[in-house]
Order: structure tokens, then C-alpha cells, then sequence
């Protein structure tokens, strides 16, 4: 799909939460350290006072500030998120005002497992390719839950980040064209009232995420007639180190072309926010006519993928605000379970 | 829930607006109608940057009343770059060395118990700089 | 504008009355101050008291307590000014008969705060503060206070057992005090080991939770010629205000409020510093005690600690304070604290404070403060 009018990302910002929980640390508190290996070694967690509207400002604000636009003209906020603080009344209102995009703008919370940021981006890309704006945001941050205990809980991470679209020639990276694949794949859910999402286990695998990732990648590749080796880098959704290694390989895309990409192996799986920070990563590293290929993936499910190509403009607005590598930098170790559980707000008073 | 009064409050809350007096150039925060310095009216809206040094600070324990979960928190008073001090809630200091004189910016946070129920309020608080030295 | 005197007081003791309601400790202390003054004219009835709605959903509390004291129909105020509360009755006492409107005015200071959780009562002495700039962010009355003796630390690089003498001194003469909440001297090493409640203030830095009533009968000092006890004469009856928020002070160190008033206080009663034979000022913490001394003209700026570590401020020294024990020995039922200051300006000098007693006191001075400085009121008293 390309848009009507040439678009690209002229602002992005990043946000990761300063709390890290050891992984050994929850596998010692079930019993779990047997020796067998953790996904990963370390996760990131909100502190107390963190939520996912509070990260998403923080993206926001990095965002506005790379782009250098004035607010005001900032036509749609939109946030996906599988962690809304309201279950009514939107977490992207409140962004939006936080920045200074009120009044005269569009506003919404999408849904949408992992992928909820990228279809807030393609929203946002469209809302510009289509003339009806100059600048609309999309923004992809979870604070994830998981069930104490279950496996999901070593990776279950919080973080994500935000892209401001507007005109290609005011663009960092220029957008050429996107797809999505979808199917009704029920592979992970949760019912309302439910606290933590309820998943396939091994249905999560090939017929959910590697079915769609492969379906996006592949359909955008060959509407573009390109190959893997005609991008510097590549950006996969990680809810682990192995499936985005696995579908990268499979895709032809080497180790090298995602390594700044793989967030996952230094802070677990940020849900909607995964692939957008990890997006965030290479434009923090990436050099004028690099060209980027990105694929999230969403349970229920799905796969938007992205072409895009990096400009001259980047290398000066990136300074503007802080690199991911700066908000992973940034720690500080929860010391125990007990300590996790509390600053997680999983200890309910019966 | 008092939503009207945090609705009132959200330019100050969210983006740190104060006011400037067109008369006497001062800057204020919190917002006024009357300008402090020179006792005219007419102050206009002025967003701060964010930017601070603290000037001192603080560690509560016995929380009041709304503030419970959030304990033990740190507060603080900080000297924004533009010339006023604000008294403040610090966050992101656990196992950070604090001192009077450590750059500090301003993050939008929770600023009250967050139960399942009822209305978030979401407000200004200073951590120390995620990037130490000039932006 | 006619000169007032102070011809009758009374006080319950401070402390956690389980059995007293607010009413009890107010008509208690009424009934003491009138039975001092041997005389039961009253023409107005002015109620100094700060936490009444916000702890037990009793507003119009001055009518209450004339009702409960059988008053009624007086004319009845309650004056608040958070912590000064109990001061600012007494200015209101002062201006309605100096004015003339009344000859005979009674001023009470009821404070009862052991009923209540202590969050409760944390979020209640916020009240205090900046409700949407400081309270709203859950920044504490300690807290404020604690953000200003760091900085104090800091710029006049002192440390945090310099403060020691001042909750030492007022532990000492609250131990000869037989109203006083606490009855035990403690030491300078007790300071230093109590535990934080705020870094750096500690539990011996700071004045705690209590209940009491003190009352005041007031007339024309022509009126008072023939009383029982000699009458005390108010030289002087101020308050001043600054901002209430403390970042917005032009320098959070100097109270600038405590300054105006005793300023105007000084210059009414025709005195200085120097004159004052006593002082009962506001020692919520001991960073108050030091920044009201320097406020007050008695230390350069930053040099208070060295007036108490030199013992000028016990009770033989140059500047006694807090000599029946102040908020901090005698303790601070906070709407209560300005009529117990007042009370206690009149007993020594009037010669009636027994082993806590003064030598030749002639000139008293009381201070109340509200909030973290915003609000100072300060009589004069001779005799």
C-alpha cells in the first residue's frame, strides 16, 4: 500500500522504565532454577509511578522534539496499547494534551496484542498520506502483564515508543510502502475482566506469529520486488530472542541487519511497544540512505511491515532526545520477588 | 474524585505552565493573577522547560492520607532554569546519589494512589537527567 | 484604638485526652481562665482552632463552644490561620476591644487531633500548605520542613546535631512544667539517635500529635484596674502574611512574615530585641526555632544554632525560649499552640511559672506561625 502524498517519520522518541527485574530472581521465587535457561536475563518494569500513559508522553515528547514541529499542528494521536490504565476513556487524550496537541486533533486507543503500536502507525501514516493532515503521531507502549509464575512472566516487559509522521520532505526516514496480513488467529487473549492474558503455548508459534510475520514480509517484498539484501536493517516483533532470529533467517536477513534492533535481549518483550522500540534502535544508529524494513506482529493476529528509507535530516534531530540505548543504560535492580511484586501491584489486600 | 478541579489544573499539571508578567518580565510558578513582583494584572500562560537544578530535598515516610502506596517517596524543592523554585515530588532516585545542584527535568507521572477505581492523577515530578550533560 | 489586658487565663494539660471531646477541652479551659480572673463579663467570644471540619466535620465550632460553655447569645468567631490559629484569635480579641466594640472579649485555642489515624491527621496539617501546589503532590508539612533545614545544612554548614539544643531546652523546661505533654529531659545523644520521619528532621525535631484547650479573658486595660491577678498589659497585637506556597518565597530561608510582624511588633510596643526577656516562639521543628530567631532580630542569618549551643536561650540566658516547654515539650495542639504561648507569656510574668520561672521577666513576647511561614502573628506582653 503507498500513500496518496509522500510521507515519512519526522519525529521519533523512546521510553523504558529505570526498575530491571533479574530473571533468575522470579524462575528462584517459583522453583523454576533448575538450571533450565531464561529467555532472557533481565526484564524491564514500570515503577510505581509509571504507566503506560505515562511512558507514552515520554516517547511523545521525544518524538515532537527530534521532528521540531509545533504541536499545535499535530492532527491525530493515536495509542496502541494492551495496558490501558482505562478500560474507558483513552489513554491518547491524555498524550495529547500532555504534548500540546489539544484541541484540534484526532484521538484514539487501538487494540491489537503486540501490534497495536504499528496499526497506530499506519493510521497515523495514512491520516498523512491521505492530505488530511501534516502531522499525525502513532505511538505502540505497554507496561505488560503476565500471570506470577507463568513462563510468559520472564519476558513480560514494559517500554515502547513513538513516531510523528508528516511530509517526506520534512522526514527523517521516508516511508515507501506498507502492508498488513491478517487473520483471525486466537493464539493469545483476555477477557475483560480477566488480569492476565491467557495464551496457545506452542499455537503461538508457526500458525500465529510466524505464519503472519512471514505473510507480511513476504507480500511486501515482492509487491516491491526487493530482496532482504537490499536493506541495511530490519526490525522483527521479539517476544523473544529466538523468533525474531528465526524469522530474520528465514527471511534472508542476516544477524548483523537486526542486532541494534534486538531490545529483547536486554529488557524482555515490550509488547505494542516491541517493534516500535525497536524501530527506535536503528534510527538511533542508521546512516542517510539506509533503507529499514520492519515487521511487527499482534496476536489474534497479525503483521504490519514497513519500507522505509533513512535522510540526511536524521543524523541532526537525533540528538534532540534521548536514545533507547540511553533508556537501557538506564537501571536499577529490583532486589527481590517480594519487592517486584509490590512495585507490579500484583499483591491484592482480600 | 474533585475531576473538575484536576481538569482545571491539566496545562499546569502536564506541561509545567506558569505565568509571565508582560509588565515587569517576571516568570511564576505556580499560575496568578496578579503578578508578585509588581502587583499588575494581566499575566499570560508560560510553559517552564523542565529544566532545574535542586535546591534541596527530602525523603517522606509517613505519607498523608492519598499518598500511602507511593511511600516511602522522595520531594523536592527545585530551581528551574528560568529563574523560580518549585516544590515537587523527585521520582527515578532509588539508589540515585542526590545532592543540591543535581540537574534535574521534569517527567509527567502519577502523582496520587492509583487504586483500580477512580480518577488518575497524572502531574509534574523531576528525576535526575536520563542523559547527563548538555542536551 | 484603647489598650487591652490580659486579666484572666486558663488551660487543660496537653496531651492524648481519650476522655475529652473538643467541646470538654474548650469549656475546661473557659471556665479555668474565668475563674482566674475572678470576673464573668464576656462580650464576644473569639475561637482559635485549625482541624475542627477537616478532622471531625465540626464547622461553626465558635458557636458550639459558647453554646457548651453557656454563652449563649454571644457574638462568636472562629478565626483560623492554620498553626497560628490560636495567635490570630487573640489579634481578633485585641482589635474588637481596642476598638471598643467590646469590653470584655474571652479567647479560646482548642485543638483536638487524638481521635484521628495519623494519615489522617498528616493530610489534615497539610491543609496548611498550598492544597493544588503542594498538599496535592503528597509533599508533607515535615517534608516542607525538612527541604528547608537540608538547605539550611547546606548553606551554613552546619549539621544536623547543631539542632540538638533547641528540643533539648525545650524537653528541659517542659520537665518543670506540670501541664506539659512531655515530663522528660532528653539528652543530645537522644536526639541525634531518634528515628527519621523526613530526612534529615527526626522525631525529637519535631512536635507531636495532641489535644488541649487554652483560654484567655481580655478587656480594656481600663478595666482591669481592679481585677484579681495583675493585669498583664498587650503592648502589641500584629500578624503579617507572605506567599503560602514555600518555593515561592523570594528566599525560603528567611520568614520573611515572622520578620514583618515582629518588626511591627517591635516598633508598636516601642522595643527591641533586646528588651525581650522572653520569647515563646513557634518551635514546630527546630528548623523553625532557628529561622523565628533570626527572623526576629535575636541572630544574624545563619547564626541561631550558635545562640543555642551557647545557651543563651535557656531560661537564665540573654533570650529565653520556650520556657514552659513550647510546641515541642509542652506540646501543640496546633489551633491551640498561640493562647498556650500567650498563657504562658502571663504566668511568668506575672511570677506564677514555679521552678520553670524566669527572673524578673517584664516583657514577653508570642509568636504563632501558620503554615511553613506564611502567616506570623506576635503580641508584646508587660507587665
Amino acid at each position: 500500500m503507498k500513500p496518496a502524498r509522500a510521507v515519512g517519520i519526522v519525529g521519533y522518541g523512546a521510553y523504558v522504565p529505570r526498575p530491571r527485574v533479574a530473571t533468575r530472581v522470579i524462575a528462584a521465587a517459583w522453583g523454576k532454577d533448575d538450571g533450565a535457561r531464561l529467555p532472557v536475563q533481565e526484564k524491564s518494569v514500570p515503577a510505581a509511578d509509571e504507566d503506560t500513559v505515562t511512558m507514552a508522553i515520554e516517547a511523545a515528547r521525544g518524538a515532537v522534539a527530534r521532528a521540531g514541529v509545533d504541536p499545535g499542528d499535530i492532527r491525530a494521536v493515536w495509542v496502541g496499547t494492551e495496558s490501558k490504565p482505562y478500560a474507558v476513556k483513552p489513554s491518547s487524550t491524555i498524550v495529547a494534551e500532555a504534548i500540546g496537541a489539544t484541541p484540534w486533533v484526532s484521538a484514539a486507543d487501538l487494540e491489537f496484542a503486540c501490534k497495536a503500536g504499528s496499526e497506530a502507525m499506519q493510521a497515523a501514516l495514512a491520516f498523512v498520506g491521505s492530505g488530511m493532515a501534516d502531522y499525525a503521531m502513532g505511538i505502540g507502549m505497554d507496561a505488560a502483564q503476565s500471570k506470577p509464575g507463568d513462563h510468559l512472566e520472564f519476558t513480560a516487559a514494559a517500554g515502547g515508543a513513538a513516531f510523528l509522521f508528516g511530509p517526506a520532505d520534512r522526514a527523517l526516514a521516508t516511508v515507501e510502502a506498507s502492508t498488513s496480513y491478517v487473520t483471525d488467529t486466537p493464539d493469545f487473549f483476555r477477557r475483560q475482566h480477566m488480569h492476565y492474558p491467557e495464551h496457545g503455548n506452542r499455537f503461538t508459534g508457526e500458525p500465529a506469529y510466524f505464519t503472519h510475520s512471514r505473510g507480511a514480509t513476504h507480500g511486501l517484498l515482492e509487491s516491491l520486488g526487493r530482496r532482504a539484501q537490499d536493506y541495511r536493517w530490519a526490525v522483527f516483533h521479539q517476544p523473544n530472542p529466538k523468533f525474531m532470529r528465526r524469522i530474520a533467517t528465514e527471511m534472508g536477513f542476516t544477524e548483523e541487519q537486526i542486532t541494534p534492533s534486538a531490545v529483547v535481549d536486554r529488557i524482555g518483550n515490550t509488547y505494542s511497544g516491541a517493534s516500535l522500540l525497536g524501530l527506535a534502535a536503528i534510527l538511533d544508529v542508521a546512516a542517510a540512505g539506509d533503507r529499514i524494513f520492519f515487521c511487527s506482529y499482534g496476536s489474534g493476529a497479525g503483521s504490519d511491515a514497513l519500507s522505509l528509507t533513512v535522510t540526511e535530516r536524521l543524523a541532526a534531530a537525533r540528538d534532540a532526545a534521548p536514545a533507547v540505548r540511553d533508556y537501557l543504560d538506564r537501571r536499577q535492580a529490583i532486589q527481590d520477588y517480594g519487592e517486584y511484586l509490590r512495585v507490579t501491584r500484583a499483591i491484592r489486600l482480600l | 474524585m474533585e475531576l473538575p478541579r484536576h481538569h482545571r489544573m491539566r496545562r499546569t499539571l502536564y506541561r509545567l505552565e506558569g505565568s509571565a508578567c508582560p509588565s515587569c518580565a517576571g516568570r511564576f510558578f505556580p499560575p496568578r493573577q496578579v503578578c508578585p513582583a509588581c502587583r499588575k494584572d494581566g499575566l499570560r500562560p508560560f510553559a517552564f522547560s523542565g529544566r532545574g537544578t535542586l535546591y534541596s530535598f527530602t525523603r517522606v515516610v509517613q505519607a498523608p492520607r492519598g499518598f500511602g502506596s507511593l511511600a516511602p517517596y522522595a520531594v523536592g524543592m527545585v530551581r528551574l532554569d528560568e529563574g523560580p523554585l518549585i516544590t515537587a515530588p523527585l521520582t527515578d532516585v532509588e539508589g540515585a546519589d542526590l545532592a543540591i545542584g543535581t540537574p534535574v527535568e521534569m517527567v509527567t507521572r502519577k502523582v496520587k494512589d492509583a487504586t483500580d477505581h477512580g480518577y488518575i492523577v497524572y502531574g509534574y515530578k523531576f528525576r535526575p537527567l536520563v542523559r547527563p550533560g548538555p542536551a | 484604638m484603647r489598650e487591652v489586658a490580659i486579666i484572666g487565663v486558663g488551660q487543660t494539660d496537653v496531651g492524648e485526652h481519650w476522655d475529652k471531646s473538643i467541646r470538654d477541652l474548650a469549656v475546661e479551659a473557659i471556665l479555668a481562665a474565668r475563674r482566674d480572673a475572678g470576673v464573668d463579663r464576656a462580650d464576644a467570644l473569639y475561637v482559635g482552632n485549625m482541624l475542627s471540619g477537616e478532622l471531625a466535620g465540626q464547622e461553626n465550632l465558635a458557636t458550639l463552644v459558647a453554646d457548651a460553655a453557656g454563652l449563649l447569645p454571644i457574638e462568636a468567631f472562629k478565626i483560623e490561620a492554620a498553626c497560628a490559629s490560636g495567635g490570630a484569635a487573640l489579634r481578633g480579641a485585641c482589635l474588637g476591644v481596642a476598638s471598643g466594640a467590646h469590653d470584655y472579649a474571652l479567647v479560646v485555642g482548642v485543638e483536638k487531633m487524638t481521635d484521628y489515624l495519623t494519615d489522617g491527621v498528616t493530610a489534615a496539617l497539610a491543609t496548611a500548605a498550598d492544597a493544588d501546589y503542594e498538599a496535592g503532590f503528597g509533599v508533607s508539612f515535615v517534608a516542607l520542613n525538612a527541604l528547608l533545614m537540608r538547605r539550611y545544612m547546606h548553606d551554613f554548614k552546619v549539621r544536623h546535631e547543631d539542632f540538638a539544643p533547641f528540643s533539648v531546652n525545650s524537653h528541659a523546661n517542659a520537665a518543670l512544667n506540670p501541664r506539659a505533654m512531655f515530663r522528660q529531659p532528653i539528652t543530645a545523644e537522644d536526639f541525634i539517635r531518634s528515628p527519621v520521619i523526613a530526612d534529615p528532621i527526626n522525631v525529637l525535631d519535631s512536635s507531636g500529635i495532641c489535644d488541649g484547650a487554652a483560654a484567655l479573658l481580655v478587656c480594656a486595660a481600663s478595666e482591669a484596674r481592679g481585677s484579681r491577678r495583675p493585669p498583664v498589659r498587650i503592648a502589641a497585637s500584629t500578624c503579617a502574611t507572605d506567599t503560602v506556597g514555600l518555593a515561592e518565597r523570594r528566599d525560603p530561608l528567611v520568614w520573611q512574615s515572622v520578620a514583618d510582624s515582629a518588626r511591627l511588633a517591635y516598633d508598636r510596643a516601642k522595643v527591641g530585641p533586646k528588651d525581650i526577656d522572653l520569647f515563646e516562639l513557634h518551635d514546630a521543628f527546630t528548623i523553625v526555632s532557628a529561622l523565628s530567631l533570626e527572623a526576629c532580630g535575636f541572630a544574624d542569618r545563619g547564626s541561631a544554632l550558635k545562640l543555642a549551643a551557647e545557651g543563651r536561650i535557656a531560661r537564665d540566658g540573654d533570650i529565653p525560649v520556650c520556657t514552659l516547654g513550647g510546641l515541642k515539650g509542652r506540646g501543640h495542639p496546633v489551633g491551640a499552640s498561640g493562647i498556650y504561648q500567650a498563657v504562658e507569656v502571663v504566668q511568668q510574668l506575672r511570677g506564677e511559672a514555679g521552678a520553670a520561672q524566669v527572673k524578673g521577666a517584664k516583657v514577653g513576647m508570642a509568636q504563632s506561625v501558620g503554615g511553613s511561614g506564611s502567616v506570623a502573628v506576635t503580641h508584646i506582653l508587660r507587665i
